[in-house]
C-alpha cells in the first residue's frame, strides 16, 4: 500500500502529520498489518510532554505487544479517546480515525530526521 | 521409577538415533560431569513408601490435638464431594489451559471462580488466582504503584504480619518504602493516625478485615474521604475469606483493590500450603491486575467458548514490563474452592458463617470467665479475637499444650506489646467439649501458676 | 443458531444459571441469625449465591472435566513443561489427616514429620543438584526467580556494588526471567543465540561489566540444546563480579550426569511441578525450592529447617531420623519471607515421595529415558518436518514448520489444533522466539515407544494433509467441543464474569 504524501514516518513505523506547530501522530498501515488485531491502545494523558523518539504508550495486539514511539518532541494536546472503545480503528483506518496522538511540536527542525513516504515505503518493504 | 522402557525398546531406539548408548546421548564436558556420588533418599517400592511416610506422619501429633489456631489458616468442614470432583484426573493433570479447545471445563471453572469472588467481595473483576494472601497484598501494592506513579504505600500494623513481612520482602525489590499505621487500644487501624498525614506521597492503603487481632477493621467514610482526595488506592486485605459470607463486601467501604486468601473455601491447612490467593478490582485497575484471566467469547462457529485472555499484560509476551512474573498460579487450589462455593451455595455459607460465630462467642464467654483472663478488645469479631492472660503467654500457651491443646497464637512473636495475649479462634468444627476443655486446661493452669 | 441444548459442541450452563435459593445441601446446621451476633452496620445485605443441589454439582464439574484434556487422557508432548505421570501414590499421601489438616502455627515439636520431610526433600535437592542449601519457601518457578533475584540485589548491596543493575538474559529465555529482573529493579540485556544454538563465551563477555549483576541461563536451554560452553561462561561472569543463575525448568534432562553446582551457578530453582511429578492441576500450585551455594546461604528466604542430633533418635532408622528438626525464621541477612506460610508442604511431600520412589539410580534413569524418548520423537519427526538443530538433544527439540507456512500457507499453529483433533495435547508453538513457526516438543520418559511411534504416525499425516488440503487444517479442531476460539473478540469486550 502506497503511504500518504502528505505525510512523515519514522524508522519505527509511526507517522506525523503536521499542520504549523501541531502534529498528528499515529502508526503505519504496515505497521498495523504486522501487529495484527490491536486489542489495546495505552497513550500518555494530555497536558505531558514528550522527547523524541522516547517510548511514549504501548499497543497490544492479542498476543504481542509494541512500544509506541514519538517520532517528534512537544507538548500532548489530545489523545484518541475514541480508542478506548474502539482500538480495532487503528486496524481499519491507521491514517485516518487511528490516529493517536496530537501535539505542539516544540521544535520543527527535528522533522528533518523522519522520513519521506517513498523513503519510508523501502524500509516497509524489506 | 515411573518409566516403562523395555531393555528392547532402548536398544531399538538408540538405534533409531543411531547411537551406541544412553551415556552419549547424555555426556556433558568432563569438567562439569558429575564425579561426586549422591546423597538422596533411597530407592523403595511403593508400599515401603507408603510405610516411610507412615513414620513422618505419626511424629505429627499436633493434629490430634484441641486447636484454637487460626491467623490465616483455618479449619473448615468440607465435603468429600470436593474432593472427589477435583481430584478427577482431568482437573489434576492438565497444564495451563492455553489450548482452548481442549480446555473449555478448566476454562469455565475458572470463568465461575472470578466470578464468585466478585460476588463475594463486591468487586468489578477478579484475576485466576495467585499463589496466597501474602503475595496477593505484594501484587494489589503493585498494581498500586503503577496506577499512581508514586514509590510508598501505607498499610496497617493489624495486617497479618506474614503478609506485612512478605510485602516487605517484594518492596525491597522495587525501592519501595513502607509506613505502617499504628493499632488503637481497640484493636484497629488508627484512622485519625493519618488524618494530616501527607496522603499524597502514598500508593495504597492497605487494610485487613477482619484485621489480625479478629477485628473488623474498615475505612470509615470519612477516612475514606481524606483517602480518595489523597489519590491513594484502598486495598482491602482478606484472610478469612468466609467472613465475606457475612461481613460488609470490601466494596462497600471503598476498596479499589481486594487482595485475599480463600483457603478457607475447602483448601486443606496442609502445614501451610499450597493455598488460593485471588486478586480483585474495580474496572479502572483491569489493565493492571497481575496473572492469567479467563473471558468469555465465541468459537469460530459462534458458540459460547472461554479462553485465556488478556494476555499481553503477562510475563511470557510482554517480559519485563509485565504487570508481574507470575506464570505458575493456584489453579487446582481455585477449582476446589469454586466446587466448595458451589456445593455450600449462599444458605451452607450463611449457616458456617453463623456457626463460626457462635462458637467463636461461647469460647470467647468460656475462656473469659476464666479468672485472671479477659477478652482485650470490644470490637466486632468473626471467629477470632484476642484474650490477655495478664502474664507471658508463651507460658500459658505452653502449659495447654501439655494438656493436649492448642490454645491460641501467641501474639508477643509479632507485637511486642501483647506479650501477654493470645489469638484465638473458633469455626464450626470447634465442639463444645473443645471449649470446656480449654475452659478447665486454662483453669487449671493459671491457678496452678498462681499458685507457685 | 441451531438450539444449544441439540448440540453437543456447545457451551455447558454456568454453576450461576442451574442454582435455586433454597435447594441447599445440609452440610451444617443451621445457626441463628447473623444479626444475633453482630450489628447490622458490619453485616451484607446479601449473598447472591446460587444454591445448587449436590447431585447438580457433581454433574456440572464431572462435564466440565470432560471438556478438559489432561495427562491422563493422553500424550502431553509440551516443550518446557516436563508433562510426565502424575503418580496417585503421592497424592494419596499427601491427602493424608496428618499432613493435610497440620496448621502452620503447630508448634515445631508437634510437626517434627512435616519438618523431616521437608529436611530430607532439601538435602536431597541440595546434593542432587550441587548446591549448598534449598529453600523450600517460594510457590513456582517464577517466585523463585523472584527470590534469587533478591538475594542477588541484596548481595551487591552489602558488598557496595550498587552498580551493578543489569541482568543477562539470552533471547531462549522464559519469559519470567526478564520478568523477574524487572520486579528487582535490575534491567535486561537480552543475549543472542549463535547459529549452533547456543551462547558464545564471546558474547557473553562483550556484554559483561562491572554492572553485570546476574546472568540468567537455563540448560539444556529451551531449544533442547546443551550449552557445552556453561564452564567458561560462568567462568566469564565470576570473573566480573556477578553471579550465575539456573532456571531449573529443564533440570529433567541432566540428573545423574551434571548439576547446575557443577556447572558454576550460584543461584537456582527447580520446578518440583516439572521435574519431580507434582500435577499441574490446571495452571498451579506449583513448587519452587530456590537453591544456592554457600556464599548465598545466609540470604535464602525464611523459614529454613534447621536439625540438631536428637537425643532418642532412632539408631537403627535412616540417619534423618537420629534428629530434631525446627523452622528457623532468626536469619537476619535473609531477604525475608516470600509467602504466607513456609512452603507449599503439600508438594514438598509429593516430592519427596517421588525422590523415594526413585532414589539416585532411579533418577539418572529418568533423565536418560527423557533424553532417549525426545531424541528417538526428533529423528523420526525430522522425516516430515525440519529440525533446524539437527544434533543430539536433551530432554526436548525444536521442530519448525517454516516450510509447510511457505508453500502450503500452512503454520505451527494449523498442525497445534489439527494434533487436538487426534486426541494429542499440542506441542508449545511460537517459542523460543528465535525459530520461526517453532514447536517445541517434549515426550518425557514415561511415555511408551509405542505412544511416541503412534504420536509420530498422526503427525505425519497431518503434515500430509497440509500437502493435500491445507484447508482442513485451517477448520482444525472440529472433534472438540469448541472449534477456534475468538482471542480478539475476548480482548476487545472483556467478559471477565458472569453476572446476576
Amino acid at each position: 500500500m502506497a503511504q500518504p504524501e502528505d505525510l512523515l514516518f519514522s524508522k519505527e513505523h509511526e507517522w506525523v502529520k503536521l499542520d504549523g506547530d501541531s502534529a498528528t501522530i499515529g502508526i503505519t498501515d504496515y505497521a498495523q498489518n504486522a501487529l495484527g488485531d490491536i486489542v489495546y491502545v495505552e497513550l500518555p494523558k494530555a497536558g505531558s510532554s514528550i522527547k523524541q523518539f522516547s517510548s511514549v504508550g504501548v499497543i497490544e495486539s492479542v498476543k504481542a505487544v509494541s512500544n509506541l514511539f514519538t517520532p517528534l518532541s512537544g507538548e500532548i494536546v489530545e489523545v484518541n479517546a475514541a480508542l478506548e472503545n474502539d482500538p480495532a480503528a487503528v486496524n481499519r483506518e491507521p491514517y485516518g480515525a487511528g490516529w493517536l496522538l496530537k501535539i505542539r511540536v516544540s521544535d520543527p527542525s527535528e522533522a528533518q530526521a523522519l522520513l519521506p513516504p517513498a523513503e519510508y515505503e523501502k524500509i516497509a518493504a524489506d | 521409577m515411573y518409566a516403562p522402557h523395555t531393555e528392547r525398546d532402548v536398544a531399538q531406539m538408540l538405534d533409531a538415533i543411531g547411537v551406541g548408548s544412553l551415556d552419549d546421548l547424555l555426556r556433558v564436558p568432563d569438567a562439569i560431569a558429575l564425579k561426586t556420588k549422591l546423597e538422596v533418599v533411597p530407592a523403595l517400592a511403593e508400599l515401603s513408601i507408603q510405610r516411610r511416610f507412615d513414620r513422618f506422619a505419626e511424629k505429627n501429633t499436633g493434629v490430634e490435638y484441641r486447636s484454637f489456631l487460626g491467623g490465616g489458616a483455618y479449619r473448615h468442614y468440607a465435603p468429600p464431594a470436593i474432593a472427589a470432583l477435583a481430584m478427577r484426573g482431568e482437573f489434576l493433570t492438565a497444564y495451563t489451559p492455553y489450548q482452548a479447545e481442549v480446555s473449555q471445563g478448566y476454562l469455565q471453572a475458572i470463568y465461575e471462580w472470578q466470578t464468585y469472588i466478585c460476588l463475594l467481595t463486591g468487586m468489578e473483576i477478579a484475576n485466576a488466582s495467585v499463589y496466597d494472601g501474602a503475595t496477593a497484598l505484594a501484587e494489589g501494592a503493585i498494581m498500586a504503584l503503577g496506577a499512581t506513579g508514586r514509590r510508598k504505600v501505607l498499610v496497617s500494623r493489624a495486617i497479618h504480619p506474614n503478609y506485612r513481612a512478605v510485602l516487605r520482602t517484594y518492596c525491597d525489590g522495587l525501592d519501595v518504602a513502607i509506613d505502617e499505621i499504628p493499632i488503637t487500644n481497640a484493636g484497629t487501624t488508627d484512622l485519625d493516625w493519618f488524618a494530616n498525614a501527607g496522603l499524597e506521597q502514598y500508593a495504597a492503603i492497605a487494610l485487613q478485615s477482619p484485621n489480625f487481632l479478629g477485628n473488623v477493621d474498615t475505612l470509615t467514610p470519612d477516612a475514606l474521604a481524606r483517602v480518595t482526595h489523597g489519590g491513594i488506592v484502598p486495598i482491602a486485605v482478606v484472610a478469612e475469606a468466609l467472613s465475606l459470607a457475612a461481613l460488609a463486601p470490601p466494596a462497600a467501604w471503598g476498596a479499589q483493590i481486594v487482595a485475599g486468601e480463600a483457603q478457607s473455601f475447602g483448601v486443606p491447612a496442609a502445614y501451610g500450603g499450597p493455598y488460593a490467593g485471588f486478586i480483585a478490582s474495580t474496572q479502572e485497575h483491569l489493565r493492571r491486575i497481575p496473572g492469567r484471566l479467563v473471558g468469555k467469547t465465541l468459537d469460530n462457529g459462534g458458540r459460547t467458548a472461554y479462553v485465556l485472555t488478556l494476555q499481553a499484560r503477562e510475563q511470557h509476551i510482554r517480559r519485563e514490563r509485565a504487570t508481574s512474573n507470575i506464570c505458575t498460579n493456584q489453579a487446582h487450589c481455585a477449582l476446589i474452592a469454586t466446587i466448595y462455593l458451589a456445593l455450600m451455595g449462599a444458605t451452607g455459607l450463611r449457616d458456617a458463617a453463623a456457626l463460626n460465630l457462635a462458637r467463636s462467642r461461647e469460647l470467647a464467654s468460656a475462656v473469659a470467665n476464666v479468672d485472671g483472663v479477659r477478652l482485650k478488645y470490644e470490637a466486632p469479631f468473626f471467629n477470632e479475637f484476642v484474650v490477655d492472660f495478664g502474664r507471658p503467654a508463651a507460658g500459658v500457651l505452653a502449659a495447654l499444650q501439655e494438656r493436649g491443646i492448642l490454645g491460641g497464637i501467641d501474639l508477643g512473636r509479632f507485637y511486642p506489646e501483647l506479650g501477654s495475649c493470645a489469638l484465638m479462634t473458633a469455626t464450626e468444627l470447634t465442639t463444645t467439649a473443645d471449649i470446656n476443655a480449654l475452659a478447665a486446661a486454662l483453669q487449671e493452669v493459671l491457678y496452678v501458676r498462681a499458685g507457685v | 443458531m441451531c438450539a444449544q441444548a441439540s448440540d453437543a459442541r456447545g457451551a455447558v450452563p454456568l454453576i450461576f444459571e442451574l442454582g435455586q435459593t433454597g435447594r441447599a445441601n445440609r452440610y451444617l446446621d443451621s445457626g441463628k441469625p447473623l444479626d444475633t451476633f453482630l450489628p447490622r452496620s458490619v453485616l451484607r445485605e446479601d449473598l447472591p449465591l446460587p444454591d445448587n443441589s449436590e447431585l447438580d454439582v457433581m454433574r456440572h464439574y464431572t462435564k466440565l472435566s470432560h471438556r478438559t484434556f489432561g495427562i491422563d487422557l493422553g500424550f502431553y508432548p509440551l516443550g518446557s513443561c516436563t508433562m510426565k505421570y502424575n503418580p496417585r501414590v503421592n497424592d494419596a499421601i499427601a491427602a493424608r489427616r496428618h499432613f493435610a489438616e497440620l496448621h502452620p502455627y503447630t508448634p515445631d515439636e508437634l510437626a517434627q514429620g512435616a519438618l523431616q520431610v521437608m529436611y530430607e526433600l532439601e538435602r536431597s535437592l541440595s546434593s542432587l543438584f550441587g548446591m549448598a542449601a534449598f529453600s523450600l519457601n517460594p510457590s513456582a518457578g517464577a517466585h523463585a526467580e523472584l527470590g534469587a533475584l533478591l538475594i542477588a540485589k541484596k548481595y551487591f548491596k552489602e558488598r557496595g556494588e550498587l552498580q551493578r543493575d543489569k541482568v543477562i538474559v539470552p533471547d531462549t529465555a522464559h519469559g519470567t526471567n526478564p520478568a523477574s529482573a524487572a520486579m528487582c529493579g535490575f534491567k535486561v540485556i537480552s543475549l543472542p543465540s549463535n547459529a549452533r544454538g547456543r551462547v558464545s563465551v564471546d558474547e557473553i563477555r562483550k556484554v559483561l561489566g562491572p554492572d553485570t549483576a546476574v546472568c540468567m541461563m537455563t540448560n539444556p536451554n529451551t531449544l533442547g540444546l546443551f550449552e557445552e560452553s556453561i564452564a567458561e561462561i560462568a567462568a566469564a561472569v565470576h570473573e566480573n563480579g556477578g553471579l550465575m543463575y539456573y532456571d531449573g525448568a529443564n533440570a529433567n534432562a541432566i540428573m545423574g550426569y551434571t548439576r547446575p553446582g557443577d556447572m558454576g551457578f550460584d543461584l537456582m530453582h527447580l520446578n518440583t511441578h516439572k521435574t519431580f511429578t507434582i500435577p499441574h492441576g490446571g495452571g498451579g500450585a506449583g513448587h519452587g525450592p530456590l537453591g544456592v551455594a554457600a556464599h548465598l546461604v545466609d540470604y535464602l528466604p525464611t523459614p529454613i529447617v534447621t536439625a540438631a542430633p536428637h537425643p532418642n533418635g532412632d539408631a537403627n532408622g535412616a540417619p534423618s531420623d537420629r534428629l530434631t528438626f525446627r523452622l528457623d525464621f532468626q536469619r537476619p541477612k535473609s531477604i525475608g519471607p516470600m509467602r504466607s506460610f513456609w512452603s507449599n508442604f503439600a508438594h514438598a511431600v509429593r516430592a519427596l515421595a517421588y525422590l523415594y520412589a526413585n532414589g539416585e539410580p532411579g533418577l539418572k534413569r529418568v533423565s536418560q529415558l527423557a533424553v532417549l524418548n525426545a531424541n528417538y520423537l526428533r529423528v523420526k519427526i525430522a522425516d516430515f518436518l525440519q529440525t533446524p538443530y539437527p544434533e543430539i538433544c536433551r530432554h526436548e527439540f525444536v521442530a519448525s514448520a517454516q516450510t509447510l507456512k511457505r508453500e502450503n500457507g500452512v503454520r505451527a499453529l494449523d498442525l497445534a489444533k489439527a494434533l487436538l483433533d487426534h486426541g494429542y495435547m499440542a506441542p508449545t508453538i511460537y517459542f523460543p522466539l528465535l525459530v520461526p513457526e517453532c514447536l517445541m516438543i517434549e515426550p518425557t520418559e514415561t511415555e511408551t515407544k509405542e505412544t511416541l511411534d503412534g504420536f509420530v504416525e498422526t503427525l505425519r499425516g497431518i503434515v500430509d494433509e497440509a500437502k493435500r488440503n491445507p484447508q482442513a487444517l485451517f477448520d482444525a479442531p472440529k472433534n472438540t467441543v469448541v472449534g477456534r476460539v475468538d482471542e480478539t473478540r475476548a480482548a476487545r469486550q472483556p467478559d471477565l464474569r458472569w453476572r446476576p
